[in-house]
């Protein structure tokens, strides 16, 4: 496990391109959000929060059809079925992977990249924080569309369509936390749930994401 | 004789045969009766006015939006677990039909919504909660449009529509966290003191009666179809071979 | 080429076959498949293209489950190795082959680098590398899966004929510790332990195709709603 963990960890920094390019995808985003609706700082202000968050999940779209693509294509994925290792373990591993490369620096980045959105110094924390406890989910899910889509040349739209609805209760929860931490207002509730959240998604997609692969090595 | 003897394709397509045409016929007569009923046989509410009569499309339509999803979940764990073809074949069937339901939900809903609110759209938990299951449908249809193998193909969607399934419940829930809303209660209930009034409650009890009848002869029908195209894929594969 | 030797494998027992059946995609392809390889005996499987070899060693293996039949032999015991090799040109020889290693609870690689002739080679990325070494690098991965079935699709190609005899002489050492094999392949390996199996007599019969597929139901035609074919 620990060895798969290290090699698509190597693979993701290898290639170029891996984390960098969500990081960019990330920034350009978010500087693209004051030209869209003007430099008003309390305007800003408002709605930072939400549109870190979602600048952070579209960013981690963008590297999901690597999760197990390049596996599939290059056989990989037919010697690791019939390796000692479960493929719920596979599927866990490479998520995990996905979460380190993407939805981890995407984390230590966003308070940063709050202050071009003049983010509430009391907001900062809580972004950090409810990013750090939903990112795991969106590599989760991520990894479950990818392993739906798998078999599917050029599958990335697609991918996209079918795990973006997946991640509405994440999105939701996230950036409620760190919108009302800004507003001085009680963000226990959608904190605890947005953890409950990526609980159930850790608990629920290997299964779901391992059976998807199954069926499309058949 | 078991009821699974119908998921033979053979069998169902000679009681569909059958069947159809009354199913059909059912379905136009009452929802004509439902709808002449609910439009001009019915008083104006005395505080929405004749803007009211929309429920009569928006209720149950509504439901069906709902309760056609829940039907491919069934269908589709039916497919998992025994591996009938027609259950697979029914739940891709019905996935259009849902979509189309909940899309005329959304619009009476809006329409309604205008006069009543002030607006066409609110972020209310409930029609949120709609488009989210918009989106799930479109997800479904469009892994099934992608994938050729179509026993891969119905595998592959029913571990999507269990999963949706939960995170579609899920977003209900957060939507209703995220935004306490305008939308009035449930128009039906068990509890009688809650629900519209009787000159309401009968017209539509019948056009919701009428919408699922709809609902089960378009699915039949489209059934029908998915399983001709399947035939028609199996005998050119075997026609190539020879 | 140099003699190498494999450690014995442990509790080795005959891969027994018994009435397989198997598809691909929606069609049955093979069935009524029943044959047994006994430890330290290689079953070569000839067919022309498009027969079933894939098919018939991915049901052996369970990758696609077959339709009816028994395999003795759990996939546990059983390595693939199919047309794409599994190499990843951002890691080195030697990564490439410790990971696999490491999946499968070995530590050494030294053998199995030696015995591909890639030593030299293993810190190269293997990006670098050519055709023929990219392709040892992929079949090294048997040794380091230290099972005692391989199931090989079409092992040979893009080989020059020097590391074909390579080959052949690692097969023939995984025989020899008590390993089998079944190898899908054109290009005889002239190993002393091999039989022959041609698929093509397996090749599934219209009757039978017809009962796996419930839209080949020759109901249809009776049906009132077979129009199409009453016709016809």
């Amino acid at each position: 496990m620990m060895a798969l963990l290290r090699r698509d960890l190597a693979l993701a920094l290898r290639s170029g391109g891996g984390f960098g390019l969500s990081l960019a995808f990330f920034l350009i985003v978010v500087v693209f959000v004051p030209f869209g609706v003007g430099p008003d700082t309390g305007v800003l202000a408002r709605i930072a929060p939400g549109v870190l968050w979602i600048a952070a999940l579209l960013s981690c779209l963008l590297s999901l059809d690597r999760i197990f693509q390049l596996d599939w294509e290059d056989g990989s994925l037919d010697a690791l079925a019939l390796a000692p290792l479960p493929l719920e373990g596979v599927v866990a591993m490479k998520a995990l992977a996905h979460w380190l490369t993407t939805g981890l620096p995407l984390t230590v980045i966003a308070p940063l990249l709050g202050v071009l959105l003049n983010l509430p110094g009391a907001a900062a924390p809580w972004i950090f924080l409810s990013l750090l406890v939903g990112t795991p989910a969106l590599s989760l899910l991520g990894a479950f569309g990818a392993a739906l889509t798998v078999g599917i040349r050029r599958g990335g739209l697609l991918l996209s369509l079918l795990v973006m609805p997946l991640y509405i209760p994440t999105l939701i929860f996230g950036a409620l936390t760190a919108s009302r931490a800004g507003d001085g207002l009680d963000f226990f509730t959608p904190f605890a749930l947005l953890g409950g959240v990526t609980l159930l998604a850790a608990a629920l997609i290997p299964f779901a994401a391992a059976a998807a692969i199954r069926i499309n090595l058949r | 004789m078991s009821i699974w003897e119908y998921a033979n394709p053979v069998r169902f397509m000679r009681l569909s045969d059958r069947v159809l045409p009354w199913l059909a016929a059912l379905s136009a007569i009452l929802m004509l009766v439902a709808l002449v009923w609910g439009f001009f046989f019915t008083p104006d509410d005395y505080r929405q006015g004749s803007t009211v009569k929309i429920i009569f499309i928006h209720v149950p339509s509504a439901m069906i939006a709902i309760n056609a999803w829940v039907m491919m979940l069934i269908a589709s764990l039916i497919w998992l677990v025994r591996r009938h073809h027609v259950s697979a074949l029914a739940a891709k069937a019905a996935a259009p039909v849902g979509a189309v339901m909940t899309m005329i939900a959304l619009v009476t809903g809006a329409v309604w919504g205008e006069p009543m609110w002030g607006t066409w759209w609110a972020w209310d938990p409930r029609l949120t909660s709609f488009l989210i299951l918009f989106l799930f449908y479109l997800g479904y249809i469009a892994l099934w449009a992608a994938i050729d193998n179509p026993d891969t193909a119905a595998d592959l969607t029913s571990v999507l529509a269990i999963v949706g399934s939960v995170f579609a419940v899920l977003s209900r829930y957060a939507a209703l966290i995220w935004n306490q809303g305008l939308h009035q209660g449930a128009s039906l209930s068990m509890d009688r003191a809650e629900h519209v009034a009787d000159v309401f409650y009968y017209p539509l009890v019948t056009a919701i009666i009428a919408f699922i009848l709809l609902f089960v002869t378009l699915v039949i029908l489209r059934t029908r179809t998915e399983i001709r195209a399947r035939r028609l894929r199996a005998l050119l594969a075997r026609e190539a071979r020879e | 080429m140099n003699a190498i030797e494999l450690a014995p494998y442990r509790d080795a027992a005959p891969l027994e076959v018994r009435d397989l059946a198997c598809r691909r995609g929606e069609r049955l392809i093979l069935e009524g498949v029943s044959f047994t390889v006994s430890p330290g005996r290689a079953l070569i499987l000839r067919a022309p293209n498009g027969a079933g070899k894939t098919t018939l060693l991915r049901a052996i293996a369970r990758l696609t489950p077959p339709v009816r039949g028994t395999v003795s032999l759990s996939p546990e015991r059983m390595t693939w190795f199919g047309h794409a090799d599994g190499v990843k040109a951002q890691l080195t020889v030697a990564e490439n082959l410790r990971f696999w290693a490491a999946v499968h609870g070995m530590q050494d690689i030294t053998p199995a680098l030696e015995a591909f002739r890639l030593a030299d080679l293993a810190d190269r990325p293997a990006a670098y590398l050519s055709a023929g070494q990219r392709r040892r690098l992929g079949l090294a991965r048997l040794l380091v899966a230290r099972r005692p079935v391989w199931l090989l699709d079409e092992p040979t190609v893009s080989l020059d004929a020097a590391t074909v005899a390579t080959f052949a002489g690692v097969v023939g050492a995984h025989l020899a510790a008590g390993g089998l094999a079944l190898i899908a392949t054109h290009i005889p390996l002239g190993l002393a332990e091999e039989d022959v199996l041609d698929v093509t007599p397996f090749r599934a019969r219209e009757s039978a195709e017809h009962a796996h597929d419930p839209f080949l139901d020759a109901g249809f035609a009776t049906a009132r709603d077979g129009r199409e074919e009453v016709s016809r």
